[in-house]
């Protein structure tokens, strides 16, 4: 919670945004126990033989929080893909209230249009970025990457030096700084609820009026509900690539009762009551003999990979689709990809580097690249 | 087809009709009169459900004849050895329950390290969430963490800072509690419109367990934390994301644990293994999983969670702040979206019901939309800021009707209509939707999802 004396200033538009040397460190380092039972405890707690007294040392390592007073060392990412500057206005920063934020004008709400401390977008980049080495930054860096964003909402000019030392009065300028409310019965368990409504019994409302549907184009956005529900008992799933049901329930049992059992895609599901013996593949293995390998996608879905690729587009690097179409006829592919996944790189795909992977086995390594080579199947 | 009367050899069977336990004891033993009648069984019972044609129905009621050969030809499990004990060391579920799976609503977020895997609602029964099925929201992605490496600290306004490892915590005079967890967010997609077809994609950022742990109160005694200046707490997390949310103190004090336990083994990872924070009837964010520091503190801290995300944009452009409490809510399970029911008459409609502020008192279910209402069964027990199971008989005349459940809790506080919630908060907050959940059944048995204002 003490001002850290390591706090420097940093020019808004500096050079070095990411620290991919930090980030490998970070992704490959080994971490060591801590040395916990050493410490002497001057201050024995009320449990005889649990716990010690926090060194001076490791409290400062672990309390990065930073308040809005400014009280703390400065330095969610679902909505890390959507942008972060954008929405606010030169009024908005007179007002400290984003105006887009009412009129609804804007398709999606960014990071400046939200946040109302500046503290809080330090805070953020410090402990939480960047995306996939999180901590790596340095404090400069930090200062660095808010100053730039800052600048990218024309809240400060891009020759802006943010430091701690003017960094209160750079909250001043924050667009949403007074665009939240602590005025509501959802924060204390003895708030005061919005609505009162009643345990009406009878003839409650005149006429039943549905505001809205699942649209017929959503019907099957979610795949086949059938697949997601259990097949024995009261219901079934409804078979969702397919059209909605015509005709009356009974009707409609038997195909609905079929249909749900051929879900499960047992060896014998052909004949439901059938005998047992035949065993269940394993969860998530492929089935049937002419299923695609697909050992390469359970690895990159399990992996830190998940965070940057798809199968089938862009997200922050390309699609494992897309390499393979750019290097499947290309001699030498397999090796070259397997040194880029290992060692990482920038320039192929645009801008935003690939960073190494040291601690990818060199089979499971072996493994994916074999499988986006042959186009990246998919399970469906 | 081979004649088991006739030859002692053993002949290759069609589609594994015999069991591999009754494959090998013949094998080993041979064939004599008891193998051949178990033999003969097999064959019997494969044929009749080959002879029921394909698509057509063991599950049926079938009384022609003398009656249902499911009961007439002794079954192959009935009539041959079953497997060793712990021949699966850590036990699984049924093959004919693998469609009950967490699953992701396409399209709600760009990557899965910082997503929501949905627990499927629609297939529960009672309260307590299978820990392999409890809903998952990471971040930046999930770690396995080694326990021998996690450290618990408890700093700031506290006369002595002070470090735990997992055998320390772990050695402390513990609590099980069971209570629900649900996500701020829960229902978020449907605040303007219909948006997603199943209880699942609806309801399931829902789940509840028995949690073991050290109630936090205990903790910050233990340091000496500050608590005529400390008004607040801060948890946070271990993880990439290091998830810090604030606390106020009476809740700290209050029912707040430091928690290793989850139905009866340790958490899981995808759940917070080794820590997590279990902040009952306050939503899921504040639940901080991999624990790893309390600090005790005189304001709140603004949090990137506070401010940026989990913040209710209200309809004058306003965000509320530090929305924590998951008001009383239910959504009915059985019969539910993308549903289909598979004839008229008697149903047990079944569903779930909850409270961020105690006891569920009453649900009440209605079948015309809203019109009029029926007083549901609670099934015990019935705990503070825990899912109460609802159930009510129900017998369907086969036309079309609105099934709607709504719970009272303790408080006298009345589950809203949806007309009532975006009066107040319009339709664009995302987070706390409690608002009375619609499916209408169609002639055809299907069940879809409907908005009713």
């Amino acid at each position: 919670m003490s001002t850290s004396s390591k706090l420097r200033s940093w020019r808004g538009l500096g050079p070095a945004v990411f620290s991919l040397a930090a980030a490998a460190l970070l992704a490959g380092g080994a971490v060591c126990a801590a040395p916990a039972s050493a410490a002497a405890d001057s201050a024995p707690g009320k449990f005889a033989g649990v716990g010690r007294a926090a060194t001076p040392a490791e409290v400062a390592a672990w309390d990065i929080d930073v308040r809005p007073d400014f009280n703390g060392s400065f330095g969610e990412s679902n909505e890390v893909f959507t942008p972060i500057a954008g929405g606010t206005t030169a009024d908005d920063i007179k007002t400290g209230r984003v105006a887009a934020l009412a009129g609804n004008t804007q398709p999606q709400r960014t990071t400046l249009m939200k946040v109302s401390t500046v503290s809080t977008l330090w805070d953020y980049v410090h402990r939480a970025m960047p995306w996939d080495a999180p901590k790596s930054l340095s404090t400069d860096e930090v200062y660095s990457v808010v100053a730039y964003i800052l600048n990218l909402g024309e809240i400060v000019p891009s020759d802006f030096e943010l430091s701690d030392k003017n960094i209160a009065e750079v909250q001043a300028l924050m667009p949403n700084r007074n665009g939240m409310t602590t005025d509501h019965g959802m924060w204390r368990v003895d708030g005061k609820p919005d609505t009162r409504n009643t345990a009406c019994m009878k003839d409650c409302v005149k006429e039943v009026k549905i505001s809205s549907r699942l649209p017929d184009y959503a019907r099957n956005a979610h795949g086949d509900i059938a697949a997601q529900n259990r097949v024995i008992g009261p219901v079934r799933g409804a078979d969702t690539l397919g059209p909605p049901l015509a005709g009356k329930a009974g009707e409609n049992a038997g195909p609905v009762r079929a249909h749900a059992w051929s879900t499960l895609a047992l060896a014998d599901a052909a004949k439901p009551g059938g005998a047992p013996g035949a065993e269940a593949p394993a969860a998530g293995a492929p089935a049937g003999a002419a299923a695609p390998d697909l050992a390469g996608a359970r690895i990159v879905s399990a992996t830190t990979c998940a965070g940057c690729h798809a199968v089938d587009r862009k997200m922050v690097g390309p699609g494992y689709r897309d390499i393979a179409a750019k290097y499947k006829d290309q001699a030498g592919a397999g090796e070259m990809l397997i040194q880029k996944i290992r060692k990482g790189g920038a320039g192929a795909w645009g801008p935003i580097p690939m960073p190494p992977n040291p601690a990818i086995s060199d089979t499971d390594l072996k493994t994916v690249v074999d499988w986006i080579l042959s186009g990246a199947p998919a399970a469906n | 087809m081979a004649s088991p009367t006739r030859t002692g050899r053993l002949q290759r069977a069609p589609e594994n009709f015999i069991s591999p336990e009754l494959a090998g004891d013949i094998a080993r033993h041979g064939l004599d009169e008891a193998r051949r009648g178990f033999l003969r069984n097999s064959f019997k019972a494969a044929g009749a459900a080959l002879a029921a044609g394909a698509g057509t129905a063991a599950w049926a009621q079938n009384a022609a004849g003398a009656g249902d050969q499911m009961i007439l030809e002794p079954r192959p499990w009935t009539t041959s050895l079953g497997k060793p004990v712990a021949a699966a060391p850590y036990g699984m579920p049924s093959r004919f329950e693998a469609n009950l799976q967490r699953r992701e609503s396409p399209g709600l977020t760009r990557v899965s390290a910082a997503s929501v895997a949905f627990a499927p609602l629609q297939g529960f029964f009672g309260i307590i969430t299978p820990n392999g099925l409890h809903f998952e929201r990471h971040h930046q992605g999930w770690f396995d963490v080694d326990p021998s490496q996690h450290r618990f600290m408890v700093n700031g306004m506290v006369k002595q800072p002070r470090v735990y490892t997992m055998d320390d915590l772990m050695r402390l005079p513990s609590v099980s509690r069971i209570h629900f967890i649900e996500c701020g967010a829960n229902t978020g997609p449907e605040w303007g419109n219909a948006a997603v077809p199943t209880v699942q994609y609806t309801h399931g950022m829902l789940s509840c367990c028995e949690f073991t742990g050290v109630p936090l109160s205990v903790l910050l005694d233990d340091c000496g934390a500050d608590l005529v200046k400390g008004k607040y707490v801060l948890a946070e997390g271990a993880d990439g994301s290091s998830m810090t949310r604030t606390i106020p103190m009476e809740m700290a004090l209050d029912d707040v644990m430091v928690a290793w336990g989850m139905n009866g083994e340790m958490l899981r990872p995808e759940n917070g293994y080794p820590l997590r924070l279990v902040v009952p009837g306050v939503q899921g964010v504040s639940w901080v999983k991999w624990l790893r520091r309390i600090e005790v503190g005189d304001q709140p801290w603004n949090a990137k969670d506070e401010t940026i995300h989990y913040v209710d944009l209200m309809p004058g452009g306003l965000h509320r702040q530090y929305t924590s409490i998951q008001e009383c809510k239910s959504v009915i399970t059985t019969p539910s979206g993308g549903q289909v029911l598979l004839d008229k008459g008697f149903y047990n409609v079944s569903g779930l019901a909850w409270s961020g502020r105690g006891k569920i008192k009453q649900v009440d279910v209605s079948f015309d939309g809203g019109r009029n209402w029926r007083t549901a069964r609670l099934e015990t027990p019935v705990l503070s800021k825990s899912l109460t199971r609802f159930n009510i008989d129900w017998t369907w005349d086969g036309s079309p009707v609105i099934l709607q459940s709504r719970a009272m809790d303790e408080t006298g506080y009345v589950q809203p209509r949806y007309g009532q919630l975006r009066e107040v908060r319009g339709s664009r907050s995302i987070y706390h939707n409690n608002a009375i959940q619609s499916w209408k059944v169609a002639e055809s048995g299907e069940v879809s999802n409907v908005h009713v204002e």
